[in-house]
């Protein structure tokens, strides 16, 4: 009983933590992309707007569910509810402290990068159960995309679990712990490692210079140009969590997840985590985009050679 | 995807849909007139093969409002407001060209105080004109929710204070109906043109940063080089002009080769590229942006004393009759030339006012270059040329 209510609470904690902090992060980052373009950002509701996101979710919420007659209703209900789904089901391994966890399993890193994989299709069934040209083209290519860089985020992830030698994501954080962050040791190692797991995850997560298949001045607003409302909400904080989870599994893989000295551990994690966030923005809102032809090519030509030259590095290191 | 990327052109862009054969399984993409990118009301209807697209069609017309038809009931001084409608991004350039039409007709010499000020305002326009449109190509590339928006707010920031300074002389921030029949309207206000100089200052200061988030920028030079090539054939054929017909290293630039206002005393040097690709146009704007910045500062202390309304004083100007005769004037604006040719029949309204757009000349490259491209490039493309719709659909 007390084993169950504790993953119970915990989960409800950190399903909650997620859900606000991805509330407040958003507002942040208005506020943030407002100072970037010297504009003030949201000022209106609450104190420097800090209830804008609350505004947000009740306009979302007021909104008439418009669904194409055409559309493939089944499909098209699902792929928002699954793609917000798979991004917070990507948070339950991610450890915010030695305690803070919501399964601690062996296969943490797995786990993480098979939902990770998961999280295109509600994107590509959005496309293509909204049966419109731009939603569908914008389909193809996160399908495209996803597929490409699934490949060096999976072998960079790769290089922090041979260094540790375990595949639970505490375990390594506890490695990380014992022997340095493996950012700086073996620097030549994780600097690269590091740098090539936060481009696919800019990737997965379709942030700019690699948001291809949103592209709103293309294709008006890739696989979401119909949705509306909450169904649009749902995409939208999908794509949120996906990029803190991401953030927080960087931090977690690279920057020794909880460890540090002065503060408790999850003020540590938090910390880290929010830090990459706001890097993922600052690149979002300083950098244009890429085309998706280029993509491919940055992808096949230079990440995953130097992914696979990485992952031997890391198993000549551990065997040395 | 490399060897996709290369295809031929593989369909005629004079062939009509109906002539279209329908055997290869082309994806029919409307693209506007209601599309984030489509710079107002333009529409594109692109054929796909996968991402690649295989045939172009373009269309004009969603923001015609009959303004040659208009002009012709209007009297002469009431159609200096309505073409400020024409190009909203230069207006000023607009309504020059046609009161420089009516003057030529009229045989007013108009005098040196008054060309100098059109000429300094005509070089603000550009600065303003290509400020904008840096913004919106980068938003173009760059998305709307990103670094592109970055770019043009900052850029629009610096387009407000050319603004500010046109509203101080005219009133009007947009529209300024400061242009009439022998001169201006508005004299400069008491201590503008050091004002001028301190907003040309900033500006010069961060053309800077312009270049850095674009030109030096590896993926705007990734996403620009070598897209959309107008061959310099094509581009004379097609009638392009201004900066799209400079992009292709062809040296043509009315300031210089058929003088007006004052660029018979002083005049910008003309800024060429190589290479006809979107590249070269970014090149070309980027540089008259920092060139008439230049030009309007170092110009602006030498504007000469006198009258800014010559001819004869204009009591009731409603009641000016142009004799019979027909005439065409061209002047560079920010887009190329704005050609106008006035039939005019001794009435007090033109019987006939033809518009030649830039815009129009530069939209009728889209179906030569686009194929071969992928969508994206395709928006890069018509971000390049820089339509301004109102102009375009008249």
């Amino acid at each position: 009983m007390n084993v169950v209510l504790t993953a119970v609470v915990t989960c409800v904690a950190i399903l909650t933590g997620i859900l606000t902090a991805t509330a407040w992060l958003i507002w942040f980052e208005r506020k943030f992309s407002g100072r970037m373009q010297s504009r003030l950002g949201p000022t209106m509701v609450g104190p420097s707007g800090l209830a804008q996101p609350v505004a947000d979710l009740v306009k979302l919420l007021q909104k008439e569910d418009v669904v194409p007659e055409a559309a493939d209703r089944a499909l098209f209900d699902l792929a928002p509810k699954l793609a917000a789904l798979c991004a917070l089901g990507a948070a339950a391994v991610v450890p915010f402290s030695a305690t803070v966890v919501g399964a601690k399993i062996d296969l943490g890193v797995l786990f993480l990068l098979a939902i990770g994989a998961v999280t295109v299709m509600p994107v590509f069934m959005a496309g293509w159960a909204s049966n419109n040209k731009f939603a569908l083209l914008g389909g193809m290519r996160a399908l495209a995309q996803s597929i490409s860089y699934e490949v060096p985020l999976v072998l960079s992830a790769m290089v922090p679990v041979i260094l540790a030698g375990s595949m639970d994501v505490s375990k390594i954080v506890e490695a990380q712990t014992r022997d340095g962050w493996y950012l700086i040791d073996p620097v030549w190692l994780g600097l690269p490692a590091f740098g090539l797991f936060l481009l696919a995850m800019l990737a997965e997560s379709n942030r700019i210079p690699f948001d291809i298949p949103e592209a709103e001045s293309e294709l008006v607003a890739g696989v979401t140009t119909e949705y509306g409302g909450m169904k649009f909400a749902l995409f939208y904080l999908g794509e949120y969590v996906h990029t803190l989870v991401a953030s927080a599994v960087a931090s977690a893989l690279f920057l020794g997840g909880w460890d540090g000295p002065f503060a408790p551990g999850l003020h540590w994690m938090v910390a880290k985590t929010v830090g990459l966030f706001v890097f993922v923005y600052w690149m979002r809102w300083s950098l244009l985009r890429f085309r998706s032809d280029q993509l491919m090519r940055i992808c096949w030509y230079w990440l995953v050679p130097l992914a696979v030259a990485l992952l031997l590095g890391a198993g000549a290191w551990v065997v040395l | 995807m490399l060897q996709t990327l290369s295809v031929e052109r593989r369909v005629d862009p004079h062939l009509s849909i109906d002539k279209y054969d329908p055997e290869a399984e082309l994806l029919l993409l409307h693209m506007g007139p209601q599309h984030p990118a489509t710079h107002g009301v333009f529409r594109m209807d692109l054929y796909l093969d996968g991402e690649i697209v295989v045939k172009a069609v373009p269309y004009v017309g969603y923001l015609h409002r009959a303004v040659e038809k208009l002009c012709e009931k209007l009297t002469y001084s009431q159609i200096t407001p309505i073409v400020d409608k024409n190009d909203y991004v230069a207006p000023m350039t607009n309504e020059q060209a046609v009161n420089m039409a009516f003057e030529k007709l009229l045989a007013i010499e108009v005098p040196r105080r008054a060309r100098w000020i059109r000429m300094i305002f005509a070089e603000l326009q550009r600065i303003a004109s290509h400020l904008l449109w840096l913004g919106t190509f980068t938003m173009d590339l760059g998305g709307a929710l990103g670094g592109g928006t970055t770019v043009f707010m900052h850029s629009f920031r610096e387009r407000e204070m050319i603004m500010d300074l046109f509203e101080e002389v005219s009133g009007c921030r947009f529209h300024y109906n400061t242009h009439t029949i022998g001169g201006n309207r508005h004299d400069l206000p008491a201590g503008w043109a050091g004002r001028v100089k301190e907003a040309l200052a900033v500006i010069e200061a961060r053309i800077s940063e312009y270049e850095g988030m674009s030109l030096e920028n590896r993926i705007f030079v990734k996403r620009t080089k070598g897209v959309g090539v107008i061959e310099p054939g094509l581009a004379l054929e097609l009638g392009l002009t201004g900066p799209m017909l400079r992009a292709c290293g062809i040296d043509h630039d009315l300031r210089r080769d058929a003088p007006f206002h004052a660029y018979d005393e002083v005049a910008p040097r003309v800024i060429v590229a190589e290479g006809g690709d979107c590249l070269a146009r970014a090149r070309v704007r980027l540089g008259e942006l920092k060139e008439s910045v230049r030009f309007v500062r170092e110009t602006i202390d030498s504007i000469p004393e006198g009258s800014i309304n010559g001819g004869r004083p204009i009591k009731l100007p409603n009641s000016i009759k142009i004799p019979p005769g027909q005439t065409y004037v061209g002047i560079e604006t920010p887009r190329g030339e704005l050609g106008t040719y006035l039939i005019a029949d001794g009435s007090a309204n033109p019987y006939r006012l033809k518009i030649r757009p830039p815009s129009l000349h530069a939209l009728s490259a889209l179906p030569y270059v686009l194929p071969g491209g992928t969508v994206s490039d395709a928006l890069a493309i018509l971000g390049s040329v820089d339509p301004i719709m109102g102009e375009a659909d008249r």
